[in-house]
């Protein structure tokens, strides 16, 4: 078997690994119960589930520039992921700061949402 | 292979129309907005499967990116708790259907004749391309054959930010950033920078354009001004009102110049067709980026003559 052939049929795990993180991390973003731990969930996908699926198809490229450029793509999803998460679980928590301090007047607001 | 092609482009097209109706149906402004942002990138993704990567381009930096922006600036000007809109009454829904049925039959009537035969647009575009200055048929289309229609598109920029300026939009808050903010968009600002400038460039012999590069160095700008690393873009300052104005008199300078050199309006010298192109679409981008940058945070202030 040739090079290129190896490669190809190395690349199927880590194809497979990425589309897994990418239904799991779907699936934790419908199901999960709070925003943490949804973000937890997303944020995999973003990751180690673009990472996977790059690394994948950097096996397949035919030449070393669409490997840098899907490098550097997932180097970029990675961190503006990393730092979106950062800001919604920082604003999540101000939020519930906020809640906790005039707990009454929200949680009555929410159980009033609930009810509907 | 046709199977999954299939499989990919229905989805596509489920999760678009889906998208739409999400949008048009959903209670709460932030989450319609934060829907249509990704009806616009669905739709870019779209554009590129149809092979047309600068209608994709454009679509994810204007239609997704800047009017995202746009929307969710104005948004936090009236604030999220406005009032749901009012459920409409069916006389305007059985008009709004209607004119829906117009329209798309319309459209229907300008895509159907693509079905049956060659479109004869593209070969005569191509067969003038070595003359037009540029090596890539989309530009030379946009900013040649067609250089009036984008002259005038740079009059409408311009008017709309006349309009804006005229609304004195209310000052926003912007809250004081995190940390972790500041540093992401002191990486992420030179990086539009690179790539706008990249795609101005790459306009000439690839998809790319004034439009694109405009909107990301735009981009660049906001996210500079949100996290106060950029001082207010004063309206009252010479070089701002210059920046604006400069595509559009760039663009028309050329016109009179090539009705001068007795080519006719905007007929550019076949030697200086590439010369003359560049400089348009430079001066085009930083007027672009200049009014959008205005247009998504300027501020009572900063639109004060």
């Amino acid at each position: 078997m040739q090079m290129s052939e190896y490669l190809h049929w190395l690349s199927w795990p880590l194809l497979l690994g990425g589309t897994f993180f990418f239904v799991a991390g779907t699936l934790g973003l419908l199901r999960f119960p709070d925003i943490y731990a949804r973000l937890h969930a997303v944020t995999k996908a973003d990751t180690l589930g673009l990472g996977l699926i790059v690394l994948g198809l950097c096996l397949r490229a035919d030449g070393w520039q669409p490997v840098l450029m899907m490098l550097l793509t997932w180097v970029l999803v990675m961190a503006s992921g990393a730092t979106a998460c950062q800001l919604l679980a920082r604003y999540a928590r101000d939020e519930d700061k906020s809640k906790d301090k005039y707990g009454d007047k929200y949680a009555s607001k929410e159980a009033r949402h609930d009810d509907q | 292979m046709m199977i999954s092609d299939w499989l990919f482009d229905g989805a596509l097209g489920l999760l678009l129309l889906t998208l739409a109706a999400a949008v048009l149906h959903t209670r709460q402004l932030y989450t319609s907005v934060v829907l249509f942002i990704a009806f616009g990138l669905l739709l870019a993704l779209t554009w590129a499967r149809l092979g047309a990567p600068d209608l994709a381009l454009a679509e994810a930096a204007i239609g997704a990116g800047l009017t995202g922006a746009l929307l969710l600036s104005a948004l936090a000007r009236i604030g999220t708790d406005a009032e749901p809109p009012v459920r409409s009454s069916p006389l305007s829904l059985i008009s709004a259907t209607l004119l829906a049925l117009l329209v798309l039959i319309i459209l229907l009537r300008a895509i159907l004749p693509l079905a049956d035969g060659p479109v004869l647009l593209t070969p005569l575009a191509l067969e003038k391309l070595p003359g037009s200055g540029v090596d890539h048929p989309v530009t030379a289309v946009l900013l040649n054959y067609r250089a009036w229609d984008t002259l005038l598109e740079l009059v409408v920029l311009l008017l709309a930010l006349l309009g804006v300026r005229q609304l004195q939009p209310a000052t926003q808050v912007i809250p004081k950033p995190w940390p972790l903010l500041l540093a992401w968009s002191r990486m992420l600002a030179p990086l539009a920078l690179l790539v706008g400038g990249y795609v101005l460039w790459r306009g000439a012999f690839a998809p790319g354009g004034a439009f694109q590069a405009g909107a990301l160095l735009a981009a660049g700008a906001v996210v500079l001004r949100l996290n106060h690393l950029l001082p207010p873009v004063s309206w009252q300052h010479w070089l701002v009102r210059l920046l604006v104005v400069l595509g559009l008199a760039v663009f028309l300078a050329v016109g009179l110049a090539s009705i001068w050199l007795g080519h006719g309006w905007l007929e550019y010298p076949p030697a200086m067709a590439g010369g003359l192109i560049l400089l348009i679409e430079i001066a085009a981008t930083l007027s672009i980026a200049t009014s959008l940058t205005l247009l998504v945070v300027g501020e009572k202030e900063e639109l004060r003559a």
